[in-house]
């Protein structure tokens, strides 16, 4: 089951639309991290609505989406993850450390606006202080 | 109750399938959908657990009932290379294949009753009990 990869501006979206296997969730890293460079994108969703369970393989191949995208420039945001999943996620003693999380699309979407202006305004080159 | 279900697991769609029929069959039990998650995420780091060290195993899914108490019971058997050092692979972040290591510990967390029977060279039977609390 491949997870469709939309381009939204500056932003990719991956929507999990079913369960999926732990192959299928190597593809979704593998194909995210290739895109975030070739799209040259500042920040991606992963919308995990649809997951049915979040177990180890899970949590650790969505942080590694997390820091991998990191270190190619775009900010990871996480959305959707259901009460049931996030009450059995607690229960396993799985985080995402260092991963944001946000309600929902919508939620993301301005995460991610606001993290990219925040980098942008990190980056911008200082004023010479000795002028004149 | 009599309802007992039998699992082949040889690929990662079988992890998959077994989650699944596990929170059906805790939804039958009657168990919250909160519980149906945390069930079916047991299920599926031991069926991880069996394609990782195994390759192949079998996951059998029933249905119990202890009293006034109902629950589901989950059997993994495989007959792979077995667990040298059970108390260890029972420590929380501990692996020996590059996992996080919270599959057999996390399971354990997740279940009411868990049990693990491994002999090395022999195999392993991972057996583990949820009951529904009654209110």
């Amino acid at each position: 089951m491949e997870v469709p990869i939309l381009r939204q501006g500056q932003y990719l979206i991956a929507s999990i639309q079913s369960a999926l296997t732990d192959a299928d969730l190597s593809h979704l890293r593998e194909a995210l991290i290739a895109q975030v460079g070739r799209s040259r994108c500042r920040g991606v969703i992963v919308d995990v609505t649809a997951l049915d369970v979040m177990d180890s393989f899970a949590v650790r191949t969505l942080r590694d989406i997390a820091h991998m995208a990191r270190l190619r420039g775009a900010e990871t945001v996480i959305v959707g993850i259901q009460p049931d999943v996030a009450f059995a996620m607690v229960q396993l003693g799985l985080t995402l450390k260092g991963v944001a999380t946000v309600l929902d699309l919508e939620e993301g979407l301005a995460f991610l606006t606001r993290r990219t202006e925040e980098r942008l305004v990190e980056t911008k080159p200082r004023r010479p202080s000795g002028r004149g | 109750m009599g309802e007992e279900l039998r699992l082949t697991i040889a690929a990662d769609v079988d992890v998959v399938e077994a989650r699944q029929q596990g929170r059906a069959l805790a939804a039958v039990a009657g168990f919250s959908s909160g519980e149906q998650t945390v069930i079916a995420a047991a299920i599926s780091e031991i069926a991880r657990n069996i394609l990782m060290y195994a390759k192949k195993g079998e996951i059998t899914l029933s249905l119990v009932q202890n009293g006034d108490h109902q629950g589901v019971a989950i059997v993994a058997v495989d007959q792979g290379p077995g667990i040298p050092d059970i108390e260890r692979a029972m420590q929380y972040g501990y692996s020996t294949s590059h996992g996080v290591g919270a599959g057999l510990p996390g399971a354990k967390r997740l279940m009411d009753e868990f049990e693990v029977d491994s002999v090395v060279g022999r195999g392993t039977t991972v057996t583990m009990t949820k009951w529904r609390r009654t209110i």
